[in-house]
């Protein structure tokens, strides 16, 4: 393949592990330019031919580096084999799937499949929101005092208990113009991703912290639902939160389950060791979440301009139920016939 | 086909072996902890200037259109708009910058931030296989909780709200920060769910063949021929092993006088020679590769010499 160095060089070198090594350099040479030039991101300056004969060469080297181990006692060149190997390794195994062919095959059903692969986690995280809004409802129904407790500060405007129904109907109307829909909009995506991937990282213990954290939010909105329905505004509430709501609590839902299947897989790891079934849960639940992310995305647009600008009560349900049969139908029927995690490897 | 383990001079704690799909095992290096740390930290200084100067750049904007929004009133409707725009940048921007930084860069060729790559580390998968676009997510997913929200937390605790709050979160962030030292792989909690592990990036420049005439030393080929070529018998030979003759290439290859003094006047002690002067290059040029030359060809037969301790034929 490659000129030979020098015959004479060879012919000189007085060990016999040496003269392999003379007779090789020049293949060793080529795949550490080719790498260097790789790992410094210059992929565009490399002829066909190099990018050709880069797995040949991989293989070559791997070779020598198997015959070197085998014969010679060169420490100097042995490291160097082992360290070209390595690069070249990473080069040819490196992250091979750009993002935008990566997000094609995701937004095919790759994220659907792994949705429907974690779907008893969904179930759990699902009970445990209901249960929690629950138990929202029904201590602020046994006791007022307790939405002072259970309801974050943001919403304690002018949301109180006893308060009338008109100041109440006031906060749903929400069209104050179009102003600052926009920034409110980018910063509810920005603050409901903090929520969602807290939800998800927290998983990590357990997934305890993750049903907490579900909990928690889903009391309040318990509890803002019985306020509500007190002031007899139960239906235009719900369709003041199904607008963006649906897609919003659907996304949290699937965070909380992606936590609770990283903390299922390490709690029960089955067969496998703790660090290996946390590994492929973990690249599932990515997954996930990557499209939880997308899913906030839209949601928040929905809740930054959609709720402000829709301001009847059945157009808000038709938005939010859309949304919801939306998402539904995709999670349920997109690529069904794709293996879960369908990558080529 | 599996392969003799690898030959290392000096064995690291921190040493690994990964098996490549074609059989061949590599010796890889975990990162340091102090790396990691000193990675985070240059990441840290990049993302916080690129925050700062996108800050600046939109405040700067800012500035103009309310400038602007000053000097002509009837202007006041596109001059909003354009505020708000510049505001959703913002948002943005901090979002991109503190989540899809890591993201962009550890899914390019180098697998590696800028701070990891100058200090020389990349991520890779634990499991030999190819490092994949969830992987990179879940690990940098999990950097939220390990350190954006403690730190949140430390920040309102420190505002005076909350004793007992700011202490759970200060545990937290030490348990998260001291992951590290609690697993043998010194896996980052990040790295245990997406299978990954960061390790040193390694750059070798492959050295002159110190055996043979051409180009095995300058300062050798331009001394005068030495007077009389060294010949070292069996008994010579087979004090030493394969540990010593790789400390011995390193002496040559450092070239350093002193050292090689050294070593030439221990060599003649142990094999019962009278040390000379002058040409010490030469013998040790010469002992390296008589020895050399016999222990391979022992090699070729099976019997390898670790040390000098190994009883060896």
């Amino acid at each position: 393949m490659t000129a030979p160095t020098d015959t004479r060089a060879i012919e000189a070198a007085a060990l016999r592990s040496d003269r392999f090594r003379l007779e090789r350099e020049g293949d060793w040479q080529r795949l550490d330019a080719i790498v260097t030039r790789m790992e410094n991101g210059r992929l565009r300056k490399l002829s066909d031919e190099d990018v050709l004969a880069l797995p040949v060469l991989y293989r070559t080297v791997a070779s020598s580096l198997s015959i070197a181990r085998e014969t010679s006692l060169d420490a100097a060149t042995l490291g160097y084999l082992e360290a070209l190997v390595q690069r070249a390794w990473f080069v040819v195994y490196g992250p091979r799937s750009s993002l935008g062919s990566w997000l094609r095959g995701f937004l095919g059903g790759n994220w659907s499949a792994a949705v429907r692969a974690i779907w008893l986690d969904i179930l759990i995280a699902l009970a445990v929101m209901v249960a929690g809004a629950t138990v929202g409802w029904l201590l602020v129904a046994s006791d007022p005092e307790w939405y002072g407790v259970i309801v974050p500060g943001q919403f304690m405007d002018a949301r109180q208990p006893g308060a009338s129904a008109e100041v109440l109907r006031g906060t749903l109307s929400g069209a104050d113009g179009a102003r600052g829909l926009s920034a409110f909009a980018a910063f509810l995506f920005s603050n409901n991703a903090k929520v969602a991937i807290m939800a998800f990282a927290l998983g990590f213990a357990f997934g305890v912290p993750s049903l907490m954290l579900l909990v928690q939010n889903t009391a309040g909105l318990g509890a803002m639902l019985w306020l509500y329905h007190d002031a007899g505004l139960l239906l235009d509430f719900a369709a003041w939160l199904s607008i963006h709501g649906t897609t919003e609590l659907l996304a949290i839902l699937l965070a909380g389950g992606a936590g609770l299947h990283i903390g299922r897989a390490m709690a029960f790891p089955g067969n496998k060791t703790v660090l290996e079934a946390a590994a492929i849960a973990g690249r599932r639940a990515a997954m996930v979440m990557a499209g939880v992310v997308l899913m906030l995305v839209v949601a928040a647009l929905l809740e930054g301009f959609g709720r402000q600008l829709i301001a009847d009560t059945m157009g808000r349900l038709t938005v939010g139920g859309f949304m919801l049969a939306l998402w539904l139908a995709y999670f349920l029927a997109l690529g069904r016939d794709r293996q879960e995690g369908g990558k080529t490897r | 086909m599996t392969a003799a383990p690898p030959t290392t001079l000096r064995r690291n704690p921190r040493d690994r072996e990964m098996i490549t799909p074609e059989g061949i095992a590599l010796p890889i290096t975990l990162a340091s902890r102090g790396g990691r740390a000193g990675a985070l930290m240059l990441d840290f200084m990049i993302i916080g200037f690129l925050q700062f100067a996108t800050t600046v750049a939109l405040l700067f904007m800012a500035g103009g259109t309310i400038t602007g929004l000053m000097d002509g009133e009837q202007a006041s409707g596109p001059a909003m708009s354009a505020l708000e725009f510049l505001a959703v940048v913002w948002i943005i921007a901090m979002f991109l910058f503190r989540n899809a930084y890591f993201l962009f860069f550890e899914l390019g060729p180098r697998g590696a931030t800028p701070g990891k790559r100058l200090t020389g580390m990349r991520v890779a998968s634990r499991d030999g296989g190819r490092l994949t676009v969830e992987m990179v997510i879940a690990r940098n997913l999990l950097r939220d909780v390990e350190l954006f929200l403690p730190l949140v937390f430390v920040s309102m605790a420190g505002a005076g709200e909350g004793g007992a709050a700011g202490i759970a979160a200060v545990a937290w962030f030490l348990i998260f920060a001291f992951f590290p030292f609690f697993n043998k792989d010194r896996l980052r909690a990040g790295d245990i769910i997406a299978g990954s592990w960061v390790v040193e990036t390694p750059r070798r420049k492959l050295e002159a063949v110190l055996s043979g005439t051409p180009g095995s030393s300058a300062a050798a080929a331009a001394a005068p021929a030495p007077a009389h070529r060294f010949d070292f018998g069996e008994r010579e030979l087979s004090v030493y092993g394969e540990y010593e003759l790789q400390t011995l290439e390193r002496v040559l290859r450092d070239n350093r006088p002193e050292a090689m003094r050294a070593v030439y006047e221990t060599i003649c002690g142990k094999i019962g020679w009278t040390p000379g002067s002058g040409d010490e290059r030469a013998f040790l040029d010469a002992f390296y590769t008589q020895l050399r030359a016999r222990l391979e060809s022992g090699m070729r037969m099976g019997r390898r010499k670790a040390d000098k301790y190994t009883p060896g034929p």
